[in-house]
């Protein structure tokens, strides 16, 4: 008999020898897209969450190369157009890519290189989830993992005008969409996700949100100490905190590595559209029909009479009309 | 000669006894119902994707997988087919002075008080309205919808004007799907009109009593004078 796993406080243990069983499965999912009234599971689970320190990453790749590893995707040979990025963008077989941005910071007069780890942010408000029509095909762990269930997916491309942070990736060759997991199950058998668990340097670590949070708060006091005064962390309260965090060592310029946005949110075209236009839509069409169908069953008809018939007659062929015909 | 004023051409005194007039050809009502299948199936298939509820209708057309997949071709053909109907209806869809009246006797059209009513060409107003507002909302969704078609178009606008689109493009298909109900409805309501998109014929009575300047029209062009 297999023992249940435990949740995951790090990405460095290695693990145990003896298989074990997953400690949190479907019964843990809070959210469903497409789906009113998803029952609530009994437990909660420890939110989990990943801290990328963006000022420890030295742009290895080794995060990128543990990601098509684990998830067996094959990202193809690249192309070299005088970029670091490779490839050149997130794809339906690459979830996680570096950015390298330059920056000449006007305060100190240098050239900082600055490189984020771009992949699904894992909101805890997804927009991807909330834009998606397809039953099933997004769902949240309580442990705030969004994983895409594939079996589901229709390739709409909803999760992408959903997404604010400009995630999912459609496939060509299986209409599907893929984004990064947070690795769920490596997680759900108690191991960090590749990445982390490949990162040279921990800028990538894994554990509880709130663990993240405290060894975050050490960073930047770090980095403070060390003159980025701005150091911070990057965990947006618009889309409710995410469960990939970042500590940016330029906290009040989040644009400046790779466009990472300053307030993201759910569009409120995006509420709009599955909001009150759902709603409102669907009651004007249905008032529509059931109006037109009650109008027609009780309503006199608009029929043709004797007298049209005559005097079409009499415009036609010029007759006169008969006995009765009236104008 | 001149182009007439109030009907095509090809409309026709199709028979004198009883008195059928011609007003749409084959092309015309082969045209329509294309058009109208297409919309049906847009019109099912786009709202499986529009709420949840909804969603068991993919089951009609196989599955979620298949309808995204079938939902923007039907889609282009019903813009080319619409496309086509629009040029052979829109002249006479122009707004004409008589118009004005009828739709200020709006209430006296619902409760049949046709002698209230001003003579019409081949289309009242209502029929207008209908006309134009098809066309104007079959663009802003054709427009739209080839913005958010992952398939052929994944990156041809920006993800912020995608979420436009989206919704733009869901507000005009509701707004779609209300004209098509007015249009059915309409056509049901005023007994008689059916025919016209069936056969291709209307009784005389139904034309002298909706379309009387279109019928004044095709009957002094009919100059072979009465029949027999």
């Amino acid at each position: 008999m297999k023992d249940t796993a435990s949740g995951p406080t790090t990405a460095v243990s290695n693990p145990p020898v003896q298989p074990t069983e997953a400690y949190f499965d479907q019964g843990d999912i809070t959210r469903i897209s497409a789906t009113r009234n998803v029952p609530q599971p009994d437990r909660e689970l420890t939110k989990l969450a990943k801290l990328i320190d963006v000022s420890k990453c030295i742009g290895c790749k080794a995060c990128q190369s543990a990601c098509v590893e684990w998830n067996d995707t094959d990202p193809g040979v690249g192309e070299n157009v005088g970029v670091y990025e490779n490839p050149h963008d997130l794809t339906p077989d690459m979830f996680t890519l570096m950015r390298f941005s330059e920056w000449e910071n006007p305060v100190t007069n240098e050239l900082e290189w600055l490189i984020r780890k771009d992949g699904c942010m894992h909101c805890e408000d997804p927009g991807c989830l909330k834009a998606c029509p397809a039953p099933g095909a997004i769902v949240q762990y309580s442990n705030g993992i969004v994983d895409f269930n594939h079996d589901n997916c229709i390739g709409c491309g909803y999760c992408v005008t959903g997404c604010p942070f400009n995630i999912p990736r459609i496939s060509d060759t299986d209409h599907k969409s893929y984004k990064c997991t947070l690795c769920s199950d490596r997680v759900a058998v108690g191991q960090g996700p590749a990445c982390a668990k490949a990162c040279p340097t921990q800028a990538i670590v894994f554990g509880t949100k709130d663990d993240m949070k405290a060894h975050a708060a050490e960073r930047i006091e770090d980095l403070k100490s060390r003159g980025y005064d701005n150091a911070g962390l990057y965990d947006p309260e618009g889309v409710g905190g995410t469960h990939v965090m970042y500590v940016l060592h330029h906290r009040d310029q989040p644009g400046l590595y790779a466009g990472l946005p300053e307030e993201p949110r759910i569009s409120p075209v995006v509420e709009g559209w599955k909001g009150v236009t759902k709603t409102a839509g669907l009651a004007a069409m249905g008032i529509a029909a059931v109006g037109a169908t009650l109008h027609g069953l009780f309503a006199r008809p608009n029929e043709v009479e004797e007298h049209d018939e005559i005097e079409a007659d009499r415009i036609v062929d010029g007759q006169e009309p008969r006995d009765g015909g009236q104008l | 000669m001149a182009r007439p004023q109030f009907s095509e051409r090809g409309d026709h005194i199709a028979s004198h006894e009883p008195i059928r007039v011609s007003r749409y050809r084959g092309f015309t009502r082969a045209n329509h119902w294309v058009t109208a299948a297409c919309l049906i199936v847009l019109a099912i298939s786009g709202l499986a994707l529009f709420d949840p509820a909804l969603y068991f209708l993919t089951g009609l057309f196989g599955g979620g997988q298949t309808t995204r997949w079938l939902h923007p071709i039907v889609g282009v053909v019903l813009f080319v087919s619409f496309a086509l109907m629009f040029v052979q209806l829109w002249r006479l869809n122009l707004p004409r002075r008589e118009d004005a009246k009828w739709m200020a006797h709006i209430g006296d059209v619902v409760k049949q008080n046709e002698d209230k009513l001003p003579e019409l060409g081949k289309y009242n107003p209502g029929q207008k309205f209908v006309f134009w507002g098809m066309s104007g909302l079959i663009i802003l969704v054709i427009v739209t919808g080839v913005a958010i078609w992952e398939q052929f178009f994944p990156g041809l606008v920006s993800i912020p004007v995608r979420r436009i689109a989206v919704l733009v493009h869901a507000l005009s298909a509701v707004a779609i799907i209300l004209v098509f109900i007015v249009h059915v409805y309409a056509a049901i309501w005023t007994r008689g009109t059916l025919r016209a998109m069936t056969r291709g014929t209307v009784t005389g009575g139904w034309a002298y009593r909706h379309h009387r300047k279109w019928l004044r029209e095709i009957a002094a062009r009919d100059n072979k004078g009465p029949a027999e």
